[in-house]
């Protein structure tokens, strides 16, 4: 079990909270010290809204110790509208439905079990298909 | 800096060696190059190797090796750089004889995969990535490499089959060469037919795991003569670079850019152009790696790495021949391993020890050696004087 490695991500799992350059104004996430558009300093928070679409996706069926069972299930790069990629599991859709270029949204759901089933149950982010886009 | 030769090669079969512990597979890799340079002792040894913490319970890996192969009293430490580990072990050796401050070194790539069952296995391997950000997220190491070929399927136009010329090259290839860990042909309706691990990955587009392997000893080049019949193998180029440990981070996830910083350094390094590599020992861990290699390092042009299989070119025989003992898909993948085994494989085919898969008159061949999917990335060229 590693507590403090859960608790120190919390903003970033349940809020995808990143960070914005206040030198060029680039959208960053995950969270880093280092602007990877213009190599300043940055360490402006800046949530994200949680709007993206499908870059990629995997639907994985050999999965790692701890995910196994829920296995298959897909995990995609989503291209955020503000701009970031991030790395996220898909939910709220079967495996055979995902498009690259489907319009994705946040939500907070249960990753795994950090231990044994007493243990620790980490929610995180995933992504589910936005079903009624509305009329921009 | 002072040019520097390889003496000695020497690997074991990469299997699943049930009989063998982590340190007898490393120590007879280790011997086997000792004994082919004739040496009996070095200045310092260079261990590469990703996974013994996790799989082996055993750190420490430098003196654990020294001691067992008797160079106690001598330096030794391990040098890790994922999948990378092999060649990153291997040019920290270079470094240390080039600059004068070692006389001689002994690098060896071992890895023992088998000693545990596959799931944590491959947790293990996922340990290359980003933990917070990618691996938390369930994705395998073989799903971020299935990310980025969806996308370069989608891109590029390509099918899944137009992969199989990678897979069925490294397989034919393998058929010669006594260390590889798979024996057996493949067609492209087997490729097409294998069961899938993370789509649109298969069986048959993956490398396998095993235990294994591969060592060097290195000296300076002035105290090697070069011998009718058995040329002597300089190191020409080497060069590391990296790129974002995250694929979500890179600017541009189809490209590697890491294979592109130092396949040019190295090139500049050796004097030597793309024209000039006649055997090119690539980091085919994932058939999509193979292509994304090629186009990085200037062989074929912006997804279009695929058509150099199509076309017939990889073979040993072909316009640019790669993984000419295998690869990782055919001859094996034991991670901190496979950057020495690409290094004692080019050194096999400059000397014209290849047989069936040598290629004619190799004179010039490079060994890229990619750490997680795409993160680190080292490239050498050796060639034959
Ligand atoms: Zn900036």
């Amino acid at each position: 079990m590693e507590i403090p490695r859960h608790w120190r991500l919390k903003k970033q799992r349940y809020g995808l909270v990143g960070e914005v350059c206040p030198h060029c104004d680039y959208k960053i996430f995950p969270p880093r010290d280092v602007c990877p558009n213009c190599g300043d300093e940055a360490k402006e928070l800046y949530t994200f809204s949680g709007k993206g679409e499908v870059y990629s996706y995997t639907t994985v069926y050999e999965a790692p110790a701890g995910y196994d069972t829920t296995a298959p299930y897909t995990v995609a790069l989503i291209k955020l509208e503000e701009g970031p990629m991030v790395t996220a599991q898909l939910t709220d859709v079967d495996n055979s439905e995902v498009q690259i270029g489907m319009p994705v949204e946040m939500v907070t759901r249960k990753m795994r079990n950090d231990g044994d089933e007493r243990g620790l149950i980490v929610y995180g982010y995933k992504f589910r298909p936005v079903l009624n886009e509305p009329q921009r | 800096m002072r040019k520097v030769a390889i003496l000695g090669i020497g690997q074991t079969k990469i299997d699943e060696h049930w009989e063998l512990s982590l340190r007898e597979i490393g120590g007879n890799a280790a011997f086997a190059a000792m004994q082919d340079a004739g040496m009996d002792k070095v200045d310092a040894l260079f261990v590469g190797n990703m996974l013994s913490p996790m799989i082996n319970g055993q750190n420490q890996l430098g003196t654990f090796l020294s001691d067992w192969i008797g160079l106690w009293g001598q330096e030794a430490v391990k040098v890790e750089a994922a999948c990378a580990s092999g060649a990153a072990a291997f040019r920290s050796a270079l470094m240390a004889v080039a600059s004068g401050e070692i006389e001689s070194a002994l690098v060896v790539g071992v890895e023992k995969m088998t000693d545990k069952p596959g799931r944590e296995v491959t947790s293990a391997l996922a340990t290359a990535a980003d933990a917070d950000y990618e691996v938390e997220q369930g994705i395998s190491f073989v799903g971020l490499n299935a990310l980025i070929m969806r996308r370069y399927m989608h891109e590029f136009g390509w099918k899944h089959a137009d992969f199989a010329p990678f897979s069925i090259n490294s397989h034919e290839n393998a058929m010669h060469n006594p260390f590889a860990r798979l024996h057996e042909r493949i067609t492209v309706e087997k490729f097409e037919k294998s069961s899938m691990v993370a789509t649109p990955i298969n069986l048959l587009d993956a490398s396998p795991i095993g235990d294994g392997a591969a060592a060097a000893v290195i000296v300076p080049a002035e105290r090697v003569a070069s011998v009718k019949g058995k040329p002597r193998v300089v190191v020409a180029g080497s060069a590391s670079a990296t790129d974002t440990i995250a694929v979500h981070s890179r600017k541009d996830p189809l490209f590697l850019a890491a294979a592109y910083e130092s396949s040019k350094r190295a090139y500049q390094m050796a004097g030597v152009t793309k024209d000039d590599i006649d055997v090119f020992e690539l980091h085919d861990a994932f058939s999509i790696m193979a292509a994304l290699s090629l186009e990085a390092c200037g062989f074929a042009e912006r997804g279009q790495g695929v058509r150099l299989g199509l076309e017939g070119e990889i073979g040993p025989k072909g316009r640019v021949p790669i993984c000419t003992r295998g690869g990782l898909k055919a001859r094996g993948h034991p991670v901190g391993a496979t950057g020495m085994y690409q290094i004692v494989e080019v050194v096999q085919q400059l000397r014209g020890e290849c047989g069936e898969t040598q290629v004619d008159g190799a004179q010039i061949g490079m060994a890229q050696n990619i750490g997680g999917s795409g993160a680190t990335i080292i490239t050498h060229i050796l060639k034959a004087e």
